[in-house]
């Protein structure tokens, strides 16, 4: 579905370049969900942006994103245009920000539809109850009005991943989508985004700080620090049994609850985070 | 038992909201906590957004006054006290803030910063022996003295915080309020921080009043632990009694939400098994 190889972007800098990502190859397959993983300034939100071209303008790269076997990074803007949202949908971090505060939930959900799709007003908002319905917003009749400073996080959240599913997407980019949630909310939200991996045959990434994240609901890892790719395997065996030292070092990290379910298997049980 | 350091009585805190059309109602923030903190003790305060967890700590800064109920410290009710003796009182008390970025004034050098607390105390010193508190609060939290010359942005994260801890440390207060201090930080840095904290208390007989979301990091830092749902303590005790065998409904769906390593091989079987159709 989606092959990156040997992907570098960097940025120019006064004497040089710095070079925020290096070298890495993944492939998701379709239906798979596939979790990157790494601390601030790993380069994992800039994977993301050159996944659906929104790489700042200075940036400059080299490899190859293919999706299905076409080059996102050599794409016009015009291109580009129709791959996101009808090919690959996004979901950010912070749903306040990444929704317009002026337009109704409904308002928002209906607009990619009837722009990419030319459907009518009244067949677009009947698509956009039916999306809220799907992310199960409670009361989706009345939440389709309502604009986004009069819902909760997690609301919003749901809104922001019904917009991103409204043109049917292949793939879908999560970039820390419940990093700003409580913890009862995240598990809603994490349990959404497991269904429509499972149910419609979406295929994910999802980007998190967070092991524990990646745990629940990925298939495959990708583990980087400072650019590169340190390690990549299926999830289970990636937490499990880490190859990379920098794996183990956050794997450690972890506080000792969030690493318990590791048992006798826990790498460095002594060195953790006491 | 040792009389509590931090003893929090019934605290009430109510706001008025004004609602469509100058309507008002009132919201209670803070509905009857009480706890105890002894000296040289962690108490975690864990609960998610809204729970009412910050306007807590910031009544106990006394930064905010509460609507009804009392907070003592060391036997002194804070808002029974008049300004001038609350004025003195505020050496014994410090806060850490969540953001390392935004808690610092960028214009100044970390040894201004460190030493801006210092203006609480009745004989403030002054030149040498003014740089010499500062360099020992930041050798406290593992900088070297010399950072004193340096500006917040040539600091990460969290050297950030451990500025932020020092500063909170130069007047020699009894207790440290800590809002949310680790949750900015990457992990590998947060359980650094972790770590300093406890070592503080160990070191120093450190008082803490530590506000998380994060269940994982109470159970690393904290003796003990009141969970707080809508304005209410709903459960208060060791960490072990309350994460290891929780009475209330509250606290286990908190529990049972935080992600952790244990689901690891569990998702095919549970993405298969919830499977409502588009």
């Amino acid at each position: 579905m989606l092959a990156i190889r040997n992907l570098s972007i960097a940025f120019p800098r006064p004497g040089g370049e710095a070079r925020v990502v290096d070298d890495v190859s993944v492939e998701v397959g379709r239906g798979e969900s596939l979790g990157i993983v790494g601390e601030s300034g790993s380069g994992k939100s800039m994977l993301s942006l050159a996944t659906i071209g929104l790489l700042p303008k200075s940036a400059r790269t080299s490899g190859e994103i293919l999706l299905e076997g076409k080059n996102i990074l050599t794409m016009g803007e015009r291109e580009l245009c129709s791959l996101r949202g009808r090919r690959i949908g996004m979901i950010f971090q912070e749903p306040m920000t990444a929704l317009n505060p002026a337009m109704t939930a409904g308002e928002q959900i209906a607009e990619g539809i009837r722009l990419h799709r030319g459907t009518g007003r009244a067949e677009a908002r009947a698509e956009s109850l039916r999306l809220l319905d799907r992310v199960r917003i409670p009361d989706p009749a009345r939440r389709i009005d309502s604009y986004p400073h009069e819902m909760s996080g997690g609301q919003r959240q749901r809104v922001g991943i019904a917009i991103a599913l409204a043109l049917k997407p292949d793939l879908l980019i999560a970039d820390e989508p419940t990093t700003a949630l409580d913890v009862t909310v995240q598990k809603d939200i994490l349990d959404i985004l497991d269904e429509l991996v499972a149910d419609l045959g979406l295929s994910l990434i999802l980007i998190s700080h967070d092991l524990g994240v990646i745990a629940r609901s990925t298939d495959r890892t990708l583990v980087m620090c400072r650019g590169r790719a340190v390690e990549a395997g299926p999830t289970e065996s990636v937490l499990r049994r880490p190859s990379a030292p920098y794996t183990r070092d956050l794997i450690a990290a972890l506080p000792r609850r969030a690493r318990a379910g590791l048992g006798e298997e826990a790498p460095l049980a002594a060195g953790g985070a006491r | 038992m040792t009389a509590p350091l931090l003893s929090i009585d019934n605290l009430r805190r109510d706001y008025a909201l004004r609602g469509a059309g100058g309507t008002i109602r009132s919201l209670r923030a803070v509905d009857g906590v009480s706890l105890d903190v002894a000296p040289g003790s962690i108490f975690a305060v864990v609960g998610e957004s809204g729970c009412g967890k910050s306007t807590l700590a910031r009544i106990v800064m006394a930064l905010d006054r509460p609507t009804g109920g009392t907070v003592r410290l060391g036997g002194d009710d804070l808002f029974a006290l008049s300004p001038k003796a609350l004025a003195r009182k505020r050496r014994d008390f410090q806060m850490v803030f969540q953001d390392p970025y935004g808690s610092l004034n960028p214009r100044h050098s970390v040894g201004r910063i460190v030493a801006e607390p210092l203006h609480l105390l009745d004989d403030a010193p002054r030149g040498r022996d003014r740089a010499a508190l500062v360099a020992r609060a930041l050798e406290d939290v593992g900088l070297p003295a010399q950072a004193a010359e340096r500006y917040p942005h040539e600091f990460s994260g969290g050297q950030r915080q451990r500025i932020a801890i020092a500063r909170a440390l130069i007047t020699n207060p009894k207790l440290v309020v800590a809002d949310e201090a680790v949750s900015a930080l990457d992990l590998s840095i947060q359980a650094q921080i972790l770590r300093l904290i406890l070592s503080l208390r160990d070191r120093h007989g450190l008082t803490v009043l530590f506000i998380t979301h994060n269940i994982g990091v109470v159970d690393e830092i904290a003796d003990r632990v009141g969970v707080m749902q809508a304005g209410r303590l709903v459960e208060t005790g060791t960490v072990r009694e309350v994460l290891d065998h929780p009475r209330e409904d509250y606290t286990r769906t908190l529990l049972a939400a935080e992600p952790t390593l244990a689901v690891l091989g569990q998702r095919r079987r549970r993405a298969s098994g919830a499977a409502p159709g588009m």
